[in-house]
């Protein structure tokens, strides 16, 4: 493990820093989370066509940049702390890992250059009414057709479902999991946005009566490429929510630095201070675990399993700490819609939950070290 | 530094050892050997036992030291704090008379800078030291001395000034423990041990050059004292272990290290002994426990999230890259998973948590663990003392406004006397 960044590294983050600063700041963050598909595909065709970011991480082979985990990472990192609104987590991560980790190579040739270009919006559906991203919780069911397979059954919390123009689906089959490749446009799929808490990530219910479907790779069993796509995601998640953590350290601290109480700053009163200090120490300790994680996955550790639930469990108490404290430490103004904050703490929310919620990862990372299943 | 210039030194490291290290030789002479040729202390300035290396070259010189099974430099105990301390502030003589004895092991030192007066405010401190005779006359008591009643040396912190604001009339003296001015008493703790001592200065004496700096100059040298102690309480170092090896040079060092890591025996413990949890975890039972299992995968996650952050601060330290955050955290971290630990090793006890000895567990080992935590929330700078700092530092946060620094120190309120 390396435990610093490279230089080239660190020019990558602050170009993507930069490009984030000028293309999503918080009134854009706004006006985007109360349209229906939730981002600009405007950004979205430059985020692609100027940084490459969707192919970031797909083999230069098909069209990608061949980056590994830890760009990745960055990338996720400065997209929470500028609260992007864009269909990155659920296309350029859940997507376009499932189709690394399961589709053969003919159908690598077939989908990831359009992704890789951004030309191209693809989801992952996995988690079902109870929220599971687990294999074993799957009851949506696909057959063996003529032409390919059909699917039945409804997918929920669904991550961009309602905007993908493609959809990767987990379905139970002969073989066990299998992940199917199905068009957003196809007969029989019907698209219904969830009303969700977080206004700046959206998600959707789809309903799958009868769908033809394309299964990625061979006749096998899909449930650990599955795994590993979650892993991954869970991975990249943990990064983005601690780069949401950092920007909120910063805000309540510049508030603190300014607000008067008492004829002095409200920052100078060590029950300030001291809130603060605590929230930093736990969010750059989250920082820590997201970089270790993210190296870890670089470098194909076995422990990445643990390591994706531990940093998970860890960024998600951190950004939903950094959230709670930068409303407290507001005070009045912080429980206002027009104060951001609430923007970050409703991410910080549906993050926590997504993938898992933290109960659920501290369980997991114990079963996976240790010996303590 | 270039790969060649690292794989140069290395060579000439392994050279040297091939030439100079045997097992069989006094463990001074061997130490010797070390401080004068440089190797022992390789980014220290090169005239003064270090070869003047950045950081990350001298870590190849110890990984070679340590690869060929040689012994270092004496690093235990307090020694290190005095060495940075002069090194920074000292004159040559004091480097001269001082630094090699440090090194050789043949001179323990101490820290004589807590009294019962001014703990967090350190500042605050009343031990007087008073020029008559063209000496200094040092009266007052210290308090939480690690070694002190086997140390030779004492950094001594003392009021000079009474008619200035608190910190300008502070002098850093170097103190001769051995003199009838100078009374040691151990000082019992909630744990049962007795690592600390109480000093009493009687009329003890300071020669005038071992004035360090400047008189009343004495408050900004402390600041590098403490900033090296805080430096070392990431919770990732360890203390000096005595090594397994054969021969004269290992007997010696043992010996020594019985005597110096003696006070120190408990202080795994008093870092709440994450690495048994899981031992302890199988052999309870009580790992089938849904509410405990949350409580042991919080602490593994909090202690390896530390560990993680102190190496990141290590790294760009060794790196050359300004400090970030993750530079202060780390002794307020190390404190945090301490108490988890504690907390987390209870839950695993259950009733035995009650038992100490060799009634209790792990033949009084986790009794030991539970009663000695508190210590860790305090030592080296109290939890409040390390957010005042990261909020301050890190943080960029205002001072709280103070009452007793804008004024001389005589008028500022203070505990009454212990005497």
């Amino acid at each position: 493990m390396e435990f610093s960044f490279s230089d080239e590294q660190q020019v990558f983050r602050d170009m993507v820093r930069r490009f984030l600063e000028e293309t999503s700041p918080t009134k854009e963050v706004r006006r985007l989370m109360d349209t229906e598909i939730g981002y600009d595909p405007a950004v979205w065709q430059r985020l692609s066509n100027e940084l490459g970011l969707p192919g970031l991480h797909i083999p230069e082979r098909f069209g990608g940049q061949g980056f590994g985990a830890v760009e990745l990472g960055i990338v996720a990192e400065e997209m929470g702390r500028a609260l992007l609104c864009a269909p990155f987590f659920s296309s350029a991560v859940l997507g376009t890992f499932a189709a690394l980790n399961a589709a053969s190579e003919a159908q690598r040739e077939e989908l990831l250059p359009d992704l890789a270009a951004g030309k191209k919006r693809i989801t992952l559906a996995v988690a079902e009414r109870s929220g599971s991203w687990q294999a074993a919780d799957i009851t949506t069911a696909a057959r063996s057709a003529p032409s390919g397979s059909v699917l039945n059954g409804e997918k929920w919390f669904v991550i961009d479902g309602a905007s993908a123009d493609q959809l990767i689906v987990a379905a139970v089959d002969e073989h066990g999991i299998g992940l199917y490749l199905v068009d957003a446009a196809a007969d029989g799929l019907n698209r219904i946005p969830l009303d969700t808490l977080d206004p700046t990530r959206k998600q959707a219910r789809v309903v799958f009566s009868n769908v033809s479907a394309q299964r990625l790779g061979g006749a096998s069993d899909a449930t650990a490429a599955l795994d590993r796509t979650v892993d991954q995601a869970t991975i990249v998640l943990a990064s983005e929510m601690v780069g949401g953590a950092d920007h909120l350290v910063r805000s309540a601290v510049d508030y603190a630095q300014m607000r008067m109480q008492f004829g002095r700053v409200v920052g100078s009163f060590q029950a300030i201070k001291h809130k603060c200090a605590d929230l930093v120490l736990e969010v750059e300790l989250a920082k820590s675990a997201a970089y270790y994680a993210a190296e870890a996955l670089a470098e194909d550790d076995p422990d990445v399993p643990a390591l994706a639930s531990l940093a998970k469990a860890a960024a998600s108490a951190a950004c939903l700490r950094a959230a709670t404290d930068c409303i407290q430490i507001h005070g009045g103004i912080g429980f206002t819609w027009e104060n951001d904050t609430h923007l970050y703490f409703k991410r910080a929310k549906a993050s926590e939950m997504m993938l898992g919620d933290p109960v659920y990862h501290r369980e997991r990372m114990l079963k996976n070290v240790g010996g303590l299943a | 530094m270039s790969e060649h210039n690292e794989q140069t030194v290395r060579e000439e490291v392994r050279t040297w050892l091939a030439a100079n290290w045997k097992p069989d030789q006094p463990l001074i002479t061997w130490r010797t050997l070390l401080a004068e040729s440089g190797w022992g202390m390789p980014t220290w300035p090169a005239q003064w036992y270090g070869k003047g290396y950045s950081m990350a070259l001298g870590n190849a010189v110890l990984e070679e030291i340590q690869t060929a099974g040689a012994v270092g430099a004496a690093q235990a105990g307090v020694r290190m704090l005095a060495a940075a301390t002069l090194l920074e502030h000292g004159s040559d003589a004091h480097k001269a008379k001082f630094l090699k004895s440090i090194l050789t092991g043949e001179h323990n030192w101490c820290q004589l800078f807590s009294e019962p007066g001014s703990g967090s405010d350190l500042a605050g401190l009343t031990t007087r030291a008073e020029l008559k005779d063209g000496k200094w006359v040092i009266n007052g008591q210290k308090v939480w001395t690690t070694s002190a009643h086997h140390a030779q040396y004492g950094m001594l912190l003392a009021r000079t000034d009474w008619d200035v604001p608190k910190h300008q009339g502070i002098s850093y003296f170097i103190l001769h423990m051995d003199q009838p001015g100078v009374e040691v008493r151990p000082l019992r703790q909630m744990n049962g041990h007795a690592s600390f001592n109480e000093v009493f200065f009687t009329d003890a004496i300071v020669l005038p050059e071992f004035l360090v700096g400047e008189r009343n100059g004495g408050w900004k040298i402390a600041l590098t004292t403490l900033a090296h102690e805080r430096r070392g309480a990431d919770g990732v170092r360890s203390f000096a272990r005595a090594e397994a090896g054969q021969g004269q040079v290992f007997d010696e060092l043992r010996e020594e290290l019985a005597h110096v890591n003696e006070p120190y025996k408990w202080y795994p413990q008093r870092a709440g002994r994450v690495d048994l949890i899981l031992e302890r975890a199988k052999a309870s039972g009580r790992i089938t426990d849904p509410v405990i299992r949350q409580e042991i995968a919080e602490l593994l996650i909090m202690a390896r999230s530390s560990e993680w952050t102190a190496r990141r601060a290590r790294k760009a330290q060794v790196m050359g890259r300004p400090q970030g955050p993750e530079g202060s955290l780390g002794k307020l971290a190390a404190s945090n998973v301490a108490k988890k630990a504690a907390h987390v090793h209870t839950l695993l006890a259950g009733a035995d948590a009650m038992l100490k000895g060799s009634d209790g567990l792990m033949n009084g080992l986790i009794s030991e663990i539970l009663i000695s935590v508190p210590a860790i929330s305090i030592a080296g700078g109290t939890d409040e003392i390390q957010r005042n700092i990261i909020s301050e530092r890190v943080l960029g946060m205002p001072k709280e406004p103070r009452t007793d620094v804008d004024r001389p120190f005589r008028d500022v309120p203070r505990n009454p006397g212990k005497r």
